[in-house]
């Protein structure tokens, strides 16, 4: 069988560190990048007889999340500890939730979740000399700054059928989280963090296939990377008459090596059981009260909102995915309200292109120019093509439409007269062309178009020059 | 015998308190009476004496006029060894001090000493300690209880005036009927645990050890209180007043059948008589009660607390501070191994691996949750007899102090020891143990059990009896 002859199924299990000002069980700082442990306290560093201590702000952004994804939100949640050695983490568990969740349920983008719970960051390991990883190395040491950074974890279904789905709904879900403002969900600095559960089953199979967990995938590139690379492995090892095995996988974004981290025998038994030291969290209906004044518009709604004012869906889904050029077109429109399509198709398309890794703060566009820009290319004072020559000067430097129109002779030519004279000179020197239109065969139009373009520096509408070049050829 | 030495036999901490306010006696003194003493301690109670006494003692218009306090060596104090009984925390000082002890300091008490204890309180002889076994000033051949048998030993000895202990299933309320003192366990929550090692901590309460009723009182009055940084600590609801009471007239007590036959020796079962007697003769009327569960207690303490402690003693890994021992292998799982192999004692592994057994897949409801469940029972039991009685009587103890040695390949007869502690706190409910006689010439502890936040009521039916059954606690300074 090949690849296609599979069913992908894929859940995702996200970390998003909360931007609080404080850590999640103690008072100490949330940072990044500060020198090593200078941010702890007995707490954090798990010193005997220290007590953890939930923070009330990582709960409301616990609450906003779980509203913002139409999760059930439960009046009582507990925490529970989750038992492991390992240096990164002080305390030998982990506090978390298990089966009392802050919130329950719920669904994004089509994709239905499981559970949004709260829990602690593990410190930060770094391993000197060998292999980079802790087997090997010569010494390791501990960081326990990020240590009790507070998480949400939010739970997919196994709802995500192929690599580019899961990083598009990613996408989205950062973008919302981002939206929401309870967190950076910056990958590159462990902010929103990845793992995937993967299966494949012959197509038409009712039974899900066994699944692996694929771990390290920190940006969106190796995400999609990794699961295809994941995918790929399993459907050979199906292929050639095995079976997969239940396991925890690395993905090295260097090589697409995905390796063995441990089988299901070994996986830990985190022996789960309340902890004893935190009451449970009561959720009052004022704190859900206050997480529903905080939630702002979010991306999906922002898009439909789009596209009922007449936006095309794509460039609606653009603007409310990157909400600073979702921010810029809503101002924009507020400057002048009668052409959001045209706005959205100029600001998506031509402005984006001008910007391409950079930032929207790059254009020296001055606030409304844009807006005016499409109302002098809807009025037809100047052509499209026109249209992006001024542009390109407003991005570069600013400067009043109408002013650029006018000082770059960029004026929209009239209809017919205008253009009858350099038309016709376009079908003389272009005869074999112009036997062919005769025919009406249009496909060569372009030749006679860039020929009135190149001689009108751009003046020229590609629509009316095809409309004059017709009636001259009695089409 | 100096004045010094008859004023630590002859007077409580109380008393000692209002000697010094009324300058009949100097404070810097008394501290380093005791600190002497302690400093020359032999039944091995101290694993850490101040070499002096601080420069500037706490005044003499405190509340406790800067009086010693031997404090158990399971509280965090800063810059001073705290060790919790355990070759793991060898050398161990901590950055901060518990919140108990920052309290007692700001009340005006002053730590002279830090006292030996089983391994992380998980024992009932003070023999499961790497610093060595403590013994009862009572009879030096014999164990004082435990876990806090440290602090117990020290009060009976004249080596402090009271001390600061914690009690998990009995490690107050047993080493103080050990060694003829009073101990309290509070109301679950009343004080806080932060900067207390943990072994259980549904079930960790800090109490203290002290000559006289009226010191208890005084001592909880000044650790009680909700606490920030301990979200399990509620304080009590009222403050806690000087015991005063007198006579038990319209007090009913409650004699719970499954704690006080099967199993009680017969010199403390006698003592035990004589003191009820003695209720009764105050105007106390005697009920016979019953509490169901209570037979399932041990059993049900003996999955929660070590379950509690296994996931607590995780942190013990040899990364952060304590003792590290690293395996010749060169890998992490060798010098956990071994930092945890060559660091914990044989009662603390056996105890870690109950509990781990017992939070296993497959095993966690069958074990934790059923344990969980007869908790809840138990606790019912004691709501159903509180609406019959006043409060519970029971030995605190089956038994006197035992020889050294006698129990110690034996765990079982060592848990039994708590049998008639462990269900008051699987309830959360306080006890307080009182010399009630003696027994072979060793002490009885009574045990008086409350409803939760009832201890003035406890306090004021044990001094009323502490009155009449007028047992020496000075008995064993020498
Ligand atoms: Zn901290």
């Amino acid at each position: 069988m090949s690849a296609a002859d599979y069913e992908v199924t894929i859940g995702l299990e996200i970390h998003v560190q909360l931007a609080t000002r404080t850590k999640m069980f103690c008072g100490c700082e949330t940072s990044f990048g500060d020198d090593p442990n200078t941010h702890t306290c007995p707490r954090c560093l798990g010193l005997p007889g220290s007590l953890p201590l939930p923070n009330a702000k990582a709960v409301h952004f616990g609450l906003m999340m779980g509203l913002a994804l139409g999760s059930k939100i439960a009046p009582r949640s507990i925490f529970h500890r989750k038992n492991y050695f390992y240096p990164d983490l002080p305390k030998g568990y982990q506090i978390s939730q298990f089966d009392e969740p802050l919130c329950d349920g719920g669904e994004l983008g089509g994709v239905r979740l499981n559970r949004v719970h709260l829990e602690e960051d593990a410190a930060k390991l770094n391993h000197a000399g060998g292999t980079g990883r802790i087997q090997g190395s010569d010494a390791s040491v501990v960081d326990f700054n990020r240590g009790g950074t507070p998480l949400a974890e939010i739970v997919t279904e196994p709802d995500i059928t192929s690599a580019e789905q899961a990083s598009e709904w990613l996408r989205l879900l950062r973008v919302t989280i981002r939206q929401l403002g309870v967190s950076d969900v910056n990958m590159e600095e462990g902010s929103l963090r990845c793992d995937a559960n993967i299966s494949i089953r012959p197509k038409g199979q009712a039974e899900l296939g066994t699944k692996t967990e694929l771990k390290n995938m920190n940006s969106f590139r190796f995400i999609e990377r990794g699961i295809k690379a994941e995918v790929a492995r399993q459907v050979a090892i199906v292929d050639g008459g095995g079976q997969v095995t239940g396991e925890t996988l690395h993905f090295d974004p260097r090589t697409e090596a995905i390796t063995s981290m441990r089988s299901k025998e070994e996986a830990h038994d985190y022996r789960y059981f309340p902890e004893p030291d935190l009451v449970p969290v009561v959720i009052t209906p004022d704190m859900i009260e206050a997480a529903k004044a905080e939630l702002p518009e979010l991306p999906l709604q922002r898009e439909d909102r789009f596209i009922a004012l007449g936006v095309e869906p794509g460039a609606a889904r653009t603007l409310s995915w990157r909400p600073e050029l979702g921010d810029l077109f809503e101002a924009e429109l507020a400057t002048d309200g009668s052409q959001p399509k045209a706005l959205a198709a100029l600001i998506t398309n031509e402005l984006l292109k001008r910007i391409g890794d950079g930032e929207v703060t790059d254009s020296k566009a001055a606030p409304g120019s844009l807006a005016q820009l499409v109302a002098l290319t809807a009025a037809g004072t100047v052509s499209s093509s026109g249209a992006r020559t001024v542009l390109d000067t407003l991005f570069a430097s600013g400067g009043d439409p109408a002013a650029i129109v006018e000082a770059e002779g960029l004026t929209a030519m009239g209809g017919g007269d205008e253009l009858t004279p350099i038309i016709q000179a376009a079908l003389d020197a272009n005869p074999d062309v112009a036997e062919k239109l005769r025919t009406g065969d249009m496909k060569p139009i372009g030749v006679i178009v860039g020929f009135v373009m190149k001689e009108t520096k751009g003046r020229a509408d590609g629509k009316e020059v095809t409309k004059v070049t017709r009636q001259l050829l009695g089409l | 015998m100096s004045d010094l030495t008859s004023i630590i036999r002859e007077q409580s901490a109380t008393e000692q308190i209002a000697a010094i306010k009324s300058g009949a006696l100097d404070a810097r003194e008394l501290f380093e009476a005791y600190r002497s003493r302690a400093a020359a301690d032999t039944f091995n109670a101290f694993t850490w004496v101040a070499d002096e006494a601080p420069a500037a003692l706490p005044a003499a218009d405190t509340p406790l006029a800067g009086l010693p306090v031997a404090v158990k060596d399971l509280f965090s104090t800063e810059g001073v060894p705290t060790q919790a009984g355990s070759k793991l925390l060898e050398g161990y000082r901590p950055p901060y001090t518990s919140t108990a002890v920052a309290k007692l300091e700001a009340a005006g008490a002053s730590m002279h000493g830090k006292t030996n204890q089983d391994e992380f309180a998980m024992g009932s002889s003070n023999e499961n300690s790497a610093f060595g076994p403590c013994q009862n000033p009572w009879d030096p051949e014999r164990i004082p209880g435990g876990s806090s048998g440290g602090s117990a030993a020290a009060v009976a000895a004249g080596h402090a005036p009271w001390a600061l202990g914690t009690d998990t299933g009995g490690s107050i309320r047993q080493p103080a009927a050990m060694c003829g003192l009073v101990g309290l366990k509070p109301t679950y929550g009343a004080v806080s645990r932060y900067g207390m090692i943990a072994f259980a901590s549904s079930l960790d309460q800090a109490g203290p050890i002290t000559r006289t009723v009226a010191d208890a009182a005084l001592m909880l009055e000044h650790l009680h209180g909700a606490d920030s940084r301990d979200m399990t600590s509620v304080g009590l609801r009222e403050p806690i007043a000087v015991p005063s009471r007198e006579s038990l007239e319209g007090l009913v007590i409650g004699v719970p059948a499954e704690l006080t036959g099967e199993g009680v020796e017969e010199g403390v079962a006698a003592a035990f008589q004589v003191a009820l007697a003695e209720a009764e003769a105050l105007g106390a009327s005697l009920e016979t009660i019953h509490l169901p569960h209570a037979e399932a207690a041990l059993s049900a303490y003996y999955v929660l607390a070590p379950a509690e402690a296994s996931s607590n003693l995780s942190r013990f890994d040899g990364v952060r501070y304590g003792n590290r021992v690293e395996d010749a292998d060169g890998t992490l799982l060798g010098m956990y191994t071994r930092t945890r192999h060559d660091g914990f004692g044989p009662e603390v592994k056996r105890r870690i691996m109950l509990g781990t057994y017992a939070l296993s897949a497959g095993y966690y409801d069958a074990y934790y949750g059923t344990a969980q469940r007869v908790r809840t029972k138990i606790a019912g039991d004691f709501t159903e007899a509180f609406k019959k009685v006043d409060v519970i009587a029971t030995p605190t103890s089956p038994t006197v102090a035992w020889k050294l040695g006698e129990k110690s390949s034996d765990p079982l007869a060592m848990y039994l020891s708590d049998i008639c502690t462990i269900p008051m706190s699987l309830a959360g409910i306080p006890g307080i143990s009182i010399p009630c006689g003696t027994s072979q010439g060793m002490p009885v502890g009574l045990q008086l059990a409350a409803p939760a936040f009832g201890e003035n009521l406890l306090l004021g039916v044990a001094h009323a009896l502490e009155r009449t059954l007028g047992f020496d606690t000075g008995g064993a300074i020498r």
